[in-house]
């Protein structure tokens, strides 16, 4: 019987069983950012212990930059005490820093791939639960707490339990307008947010087989969100095109053998998994969330949930919680609801393909008015390549902001914020209550072309329609 | 150096409904701007405690006869979202040393153990008797017992669930990894040199 990449990978990377029966792992790659590595770094001084693997870590800042200012010292003297602090660590240890100033910083997880440190076949962690976006490139990669960064600082090992491996085929073809994100936002509706716990989800089928690598990453991103720590797509031509000549991917004969040893890590042929999900692509719709969990999403022209619509009764003690926190009504449209702000950006849709799409859209109109809408490139390369294209005018001349490279308002760790109840169209992967930055604060999930349709019409639209997207595609 | 094993955790409990307590729940991002986890005790639920000009909501984290609780009970998927420790952290940090939920979601179950957050799960029928309980009498004793699978309060028990690693993990002491896994630094170079990939 034929194995799956998550056991192949698995199994070129187990060092020992330990005693508790969790397998040792080495970690090939390490990903850190400024959030949740001081505290490991502290963690090793107390023990005076050093790092084993320093060219393994690779670091960036993310989370707490402001989009708004990059003059230093920033405003916020916390946020510029952790870059700091992550600048020392990183020089005294002998860790690779993507740093303000190298034209190479971003979100953690969109720059270890255009760097083309993420490769397929390895093994990469990083203290931030999306990092399983890197398993689009066939590799295993898992989101973990700050001890364990501590212990792969250490060790380069983490004590981790084996997971089973679910494939969902997603066959036939999405139709027009209808997005990566909407794909992944179905499964988690279909499967819901605990669906993937103690599972790698491995991504398959005719949609994925087709899906670019930003598209491929946009639904790897959010497994975690179902509950699955680790997300994945077998590696491919898309994908070793996609590497190519990056920065860190192999070079000259190199990179032949590299390709080699890459597609035999794809799962074979007559492997058996612990479960199949098949999803017909045709049934998936332009999704929205209605709630306050990713699994409470709807198709554009549906209602919104009533509370009598609830299975169980914490199924009913969910929806009233979600409704009474989105104010909205079960049984109303999801279409309508008027917004305050729209957030383009994240590690989930933050990549230049993500604002092309929308630059294509939003060319030539305008950003109602009321309605704060902001473009954040996930990096500053994809920030560099956005402007020599002039998308970042096209935005500016609708009346979006063009901001600096960042987590931005997806958590809100930095200055963009939600304030009271503001309603946001985001193209973030989270709309957990207090999630952008206000404890009132209501989010709506979305294909980013969705929320450009909403930053245009101030409401909740279904962009096919403001964007005449069926029409285009027929002539 | 092993902690010390933990078979049992005993205390006062306190009630926090709900499915999908999210990690952005119990710390919210905006508290998380510093480089140690100290003081983070303060913040815990923050957002569930306190209104925006913040007083105090009615809650009962902010009930005085649950002041003196040490074990949390709560819904499914406990500690769904993000990765980040500061949640069990903050949750340690605050005083306590037990969650008991429906589930949990992975990556803050195996934080939590690393930390010796003893985080076992109960059916939602005897969660609904355990809140009963707790309501009824705040003063309510209540005891986890690791070893025996079971939640013990008044003359009642409950049983309850954990992994297994976990659990041999807590009644071993070793909940912390850390110096098993340095303990395997030969073996650790052994897999790096059989990869390609760590070579260059």
């Amino acid at each position: 019987m034929g194995k799956s990449l998550f056991q192949k990978v698995w199994d070129a990377h187990a060092v020992r069983q330990l005693a508790n029966g969790q397998t040792q792992l080495l970690i090939g790659t390490h990903l850190i950012h400024e959030v949740t590595s001081p505290q490991a770094f502290g963690m090793l001084r107390d023990k005076g212990l050093p790092v084993m693997f320093p060219h393994r870590t690779f670091a960036t800042v993310d989370h707490i930059v402001p989009t708004n200012e990059t003059i230093e010292p920033y405003s916020d003297s916390l946020a510029q005490g952790m870059i700091e602090e992550l600048r020392k660590n990183c020089a005294e240890y002998g860790v690779t820093f993507f740093d303000t100033n190298t034209g190479h910083q971003g979100i953690v997880h969109i720059v270890g791939p255009e760097q083309g440190i993420t490769q397929p076949g390895t093994t990469i962690a990083c203290g931030d639960s999306h990092t399983s976006t890197h398993g689009a490139f066939g590799a295993i990669a898992f989101g973990i707490g700050t001890s364990q960064v501590r212990d792969v600082l250490a060790t380069q090992t983490i004590a981790l339990n084996e997971l089973k491996v679910r494939r969902i085929n997603v066959d036939g073809k999405l139709r027009p307008g209808v997005y990566a994100k909407d794909v992944i936002l179905h499964i988690i509706r279909q499967l819901g947010t605990q669906g993937g716990t103690g599972f790698a989800y491995e991504y398959a089928g005719s949609v994925f087989d087709g899906f670019t690598m930003e598209e491929r990453m946009t639904v790897c991103n959010m497994s975690i969100e179902g509950g699955a720590r680790v997300g994945y797509v077998n590696p491919d031509e898309t994908t070793f095109e996609y590497l190519k000549g990056r920065p860190y991917a192999p070079k000259g004969a190199g990179w032949d053998a590299a390709v080699e040893r890459w597609q035999s890590y794809a799962s074979d042929a007559d492997c058996e998994y612990d479960d199949v999900v098949n999803i017909n692509a045709a049934t998936i719709e332009p999704t929205v969330t209605w709630g306050i969990t990713p699994g409470q999403g709807v198709g554009i022209n549906e209602t919104i949930p009533t509370e009598a619509e609830g299975v169980t009764q914490s199924d009913r003690a969910a929806i009233a919680e979600a409704l009474e926190h989105m104010q909205f009504e079960g049984g109303s449209p999801v279409k309508g609801k008027k917004i305050d702000v729209a957030f383009i950006g994240s590690c989930t849709n933050g990549r230049l393909s993500d604002l092309k799409e929308v630059a294509r859209y939003v060319a030539g109109r305008k950003v109602a008015p009321g309605v704060q809408a902001i473009v954040v490139p996930g990096s500053q390369v994809v920030s560099k390549i956005a402007e020599e294209l002039g998308l970042h005018r096209i935005f500016l001349e609708a009346g979006f902001e063009w901001r600096a490279a960042g987590c931005s308002m997806c958590l809100a760790m930095n200055p963009d914020k939600l304030i009271g109840d503001q309603l946001c169209a985001s193209s973030s992967n989270r709309n957990f209550k207090g999630r952008q930055g206000s404890p009132t604060g209501r989010t709506m999930l979305m294909s980013p072309v969705m929320v450009a349709a909403a930053a245009i019409t101030g409401k909740i639209s279904d962009a096919r329609e403001i964007f005449d997207v069926a029409e285009a595609a027929v002539a | 150096m092993a902690s010390t094993p933990i078979k049992q955790v005993a205390g006062k409990g306190v009630y926090v409904p709900g499915d999908d307590i999210d990690t952005d729940r119990i710390i919210p991002a905006r508290f998380m701007k510093c480089i140690t986890f100290d003081g983070l005790g303060d913040y815990l639920f923050h957002d569930v405690r306190k209104t925006e000009s913040g007083e105090n909501k009615k809650h009962n984290l902010n009930d005085p006869r649950f002041a003196e609780a040490s074990i949390l009970l709560s819904g499914n998927n406990f500690g769904c979202g993000s990765s980040r420790e500061h949640a069990p952290q903050s949750i340690l940090r605050a005083g306590y040393q037990a969650v008991i939920a429906g589930s949990f979601a992975e990556i803050f179950f195996g934080n939590s153990t690393n930390l010796g957050v003893v985080c076992v799960t109960a059916a939602d029928s005897d969660r609904a008797i355990l809140a009963e309980a707790i309501e009824t009498n705040p003063d309510l004793e209540i005891t986890i017992d690791v070893e025996d699978h079971k939640i013990w309060f008044g003359d009642q028990s409950v049983p309850c669930g954990i992994k297994p690693g976990a659990r041999d993990s807590l009644l071993s002491g070793a909940y912390d990894p850390l110096d098993e896994l340095l303990e395997g630094a030969d073996a650790v170079s052994k897999t790096a040199n059989r990869l390609v990939y760590l070579q260059a």
